[in-house]
């Protein structure tokens, strides 16, 4: 359904180009849940949004590849027949729910508009269609909240919010870029529960972004691994957790404190180093820098992904070898 | 014994003001009856969601904010009742890290002048003898001297986070409190500043009061830990004890639902209904009572007692109403408490 071949999304800065994207592939077939997981700065968010169109260019220049959906390529389509699709076909949701929100119109105003554009609808019966969305997504009284405006609401209210409008069209696709992180922990595991509740019922896809490895345990069945714009491993998520085989994986999940973790007892692994600007990039393994099993290998040629196990796949030259 | 530190009741209420004439027309009960020690060398962890009044707590030890009611003691001395000379004077045993090392380093300072500052506050060593101490720093938080005349947007976050672990540290304290002190670092760079912060405990003997709404953080640092609930602690035990036997069904809920980095894991997860109620009109009776998966016909009515419902374990729950009611003042100190007014009337 969604096919991202050799994305490069790169940005024109003052320092040169970053490449925040560089050559990034993945599949997802319908009602999937794949996780896409890493850092600040590994441009899986960048990611999300260039398969939405959001990308103003410049700054961002698409140095590369495709993204097909529904085998047509979006980096191609006209503006308006992106537009058509977008909150409808695909929809995405964001980390905070407050800045998403307009702030001088209510939330049933933002709501029915989905349906207005979309679907055509009157007022009166996107009004409808408003109060039907918040009532699926367990907003409690949706004939008041429809009223209300965004500051009226709970982090968690918010969210609920910006979940009926991104699934108002039943769309084939959902992107949801951090919609958790904002969240407290209680609230946060209501959230995932609504999400795996929705994907169900109405069987979409959802393109799940995060740095959280506890998140992506919990609901994701795929998940690939970015450092740098790069994919580093991809796997089935119990293949992930079972065999990490890249140093960075390893690394990431060596890095927090497992349940029931003590400083008297465990030690907590560290990844020395940080992690490159992207405008100057390393010319080989983009994590050679800061890998505990780099060779000399690393540092000249960039890795490419190799399938390692079945559905397993690493970019890294140590693994590689066994 | 006399604990590092001892706090009894601790009371923080802000008013709410509106209109014209700033009549106020609420309370936020942001602390409400908190009461815990810190022992020498140990670590508290407090956690708890946002606006449980974890934050609050920590700057009313330290005095950044003052406190309504209750007891601070430091090494026996309760420090509300102090002048502002010799609060000064007290706190440079007292330091503090902020969540975000971008907003909490003064851009047109030099790392130097950064890590100088506390020394010229508090101490009379020259020029060349300061330099040796922010060199000191400098090297105990795995940074080099010559990064002392870098300016902070030259450091990465977690490199800022370790230059605030050298201001707070450079004139050698003995509490640090933490508050959210790796939230806004990335899970690898987490790992180098926990690991640090552990070390330097061990070499410094250090107290750390530390602050999180992370639960897998807050256990892995933490001898001891206080979950906080609108305002109040609700259970506090040893680390292990708390994880492996939480007693509060706000405690149980709240574990139950982190994501755990294990997709084998079979879960029941207790999912709470509703949201956290606004801590400028708590629920009467049992704060937690209106999300509370148990709760009971008293749990409207009566706020519940702090009682202790195992050695060391001590919940806020009418389910131990059994327990022995737990008295936060050690019976050599009675005598010496000022007045206080019993403040949520809870104790």
């Amino acid at each position: 359904m969604l096919s991202i071949r050799h994305l490069k999304t790169y940005f024109r800065t003052p320092r040169g180009i970053a490449r925040a994207v560089d050559g990034v592939s993945l599949q997802m077939g319908p009602g999937e849940i794949m996780g896409v997981v890493g850092e600040s700065g590994c441009g899986k968010s960048v990611m999300a949004l260039s398969v939405l169109g959001l990308l103003a260019s410049p700054p961002a220049l698409f140095a590369g590849g495709e993204i097909r959906f529904k085998g047509r390529d979006l980096l191609t389509l006209a503006p308006e027949e992106l537009r058509r699709l977008r909150g409808d076909q695909i929809s995405m949701i964001f980390q905070e729910p407050m800045s998403a929100l307009n702030p001088v119109f209510t939330v049933g105003n933002q709501l029915s508009e989905v349906f207005r554009v979309h679907r055509g609808l009157d007022r009166s019966a996107a009004r409808q269609g408003a109060v039907e969305m918040l009532a699926k997504v367990g907003v409690p009284a949706p004939e008041r909240r429809v009223g209300e405006y965004p500051y009226q609401l709970s982090g968690g209210m918010r969210q609920r919010v910006m979940i009926a409008m991104a699934l108002a069209c039943r769309p084939a696709l959902l992107l949801a870029d951090e919609p958790t992180t904002a969240l407290d922990v209680s609230i946060q595991a209501q959230i995932l529960e609504l999400m795996l509740g929705l994907k169900e019922e109405l069987g979409t896809a959802i393109l799940l972004i995060t740095h959280d490895l506890g998140v992506v345990a919990e609901i994701t069945r795929r998940v690939a691994v970015m450092y740098t714009g790069k994919i580093m491993e991809e796997a089935a998520t119990e293949e992930l957790f079972d065999h990490p085989l890249h140093p960075y994986t390893r690394g990431l999940m060596a890095s927090i404190p497992r349940a029931d973790a003590s400083f008297e007892t465990d030690a907590l692994n560290e990844i020395r180093g940080v992690v490159p600007s992207a405008v100057d990039l390393p010319p080989g393994c983009h994590f050679e820098p800061r890998c505990p099993e780099a060779v000399a290998a690393c540092r000249t040629h960039p890795p490419e992904l190799e399938e390692l196990r079945p559905g397993h796949r690493v970019a890294c030259w140590r693994a590689n070898r066994g | 014994m006399v604990e590092l530190l001892e706090v009894r009741r601790l009371v923080k209420h802000f008013p709410v003001r509106r209109g014209f004439l700033g009549r106020q027309t609420a309370t936020v009960h942001a602390v409400d009856d908190v009461s815990f020690s810190l022992g020498e060398n140990e670590t508290l962890g407090l956690v708890g969601e946002s606006g449980c009044g974890k934050s609050t707590t920590g700057f009313s030890i330290l005095r950044l904010i003052e406190p309504t009611s209750g007891e601070v003691r430091f090494r026996g001395q309760n420090i509300l009742a102090l002048d502002k000379e010799r609060m000064r004077g007290l706190r440079r045993h007292m330091q503090i890290v902020f969540q975000d090392p971008f907003g909490s380093l003064n851009p047109r300072l030099t790392v130097e002048r950064i890590i100088e500052e506390p020394l010229l506050n508090y101490e009379t060593i020259g020029g060349s003898g300061r330099r040796e101490r922010v060199a000191e720093a400098l090297e105990l938080v795995g940074l080099l001297p010559e990064h002392m005349r870098r300016f902070p947007h030259e450091f990465s976050g977690g490199q800022r986070q370790r230059i605030c672990v050298a201001r707070a540290l450079v004139l050698r304290p003995s509490l640090v409190v933490g508050d959210e002190p790796v939230s806004a670092l990335d899970v690898s760079v987490r790992a180098q500043v926990l690991n640090l912060m552990v070390k330097l405990q061990r070499r410094l003997n250090l107290s750390y009061l530390f602050i999180s709404h992370d639960l897998a953080v807050i256990r892995y640092v933490s001898h001891r830990v206080g979950v906080m609930y609108l305002g109040q602690i609700v259970e506090l035990a040893e680390a292990k004890t708390l994880y492996a036997r939480p007693l509060h069904p706000y405690t149980r809920a709240l574990l139950s639902a982190v994501p755990v980095p294990d997709p084998r894991r079979g879960r029941t997860r207790i999912l709470l209904k509703g949201d956290v109620p606004s801590p400028m009109n708590p629920p009467a009776g049992c704060r937690f009572h209106p999300r509370c998966p148990e709760m009971m016909p008293p749990c409207r009515e009566h706020p519940p007692l702090m009682r202790i419902a195992a050695a060391g374990h001590i919940v806020r729950c009418h389910l131990y109403d059994g327990g022995e009611p737990w008295n936060p003042i050690p019976a050599a100190c009675n005598g010496s408490a000022a007045q206080h007014s019993t403040a949520g009337g809870t104790l």
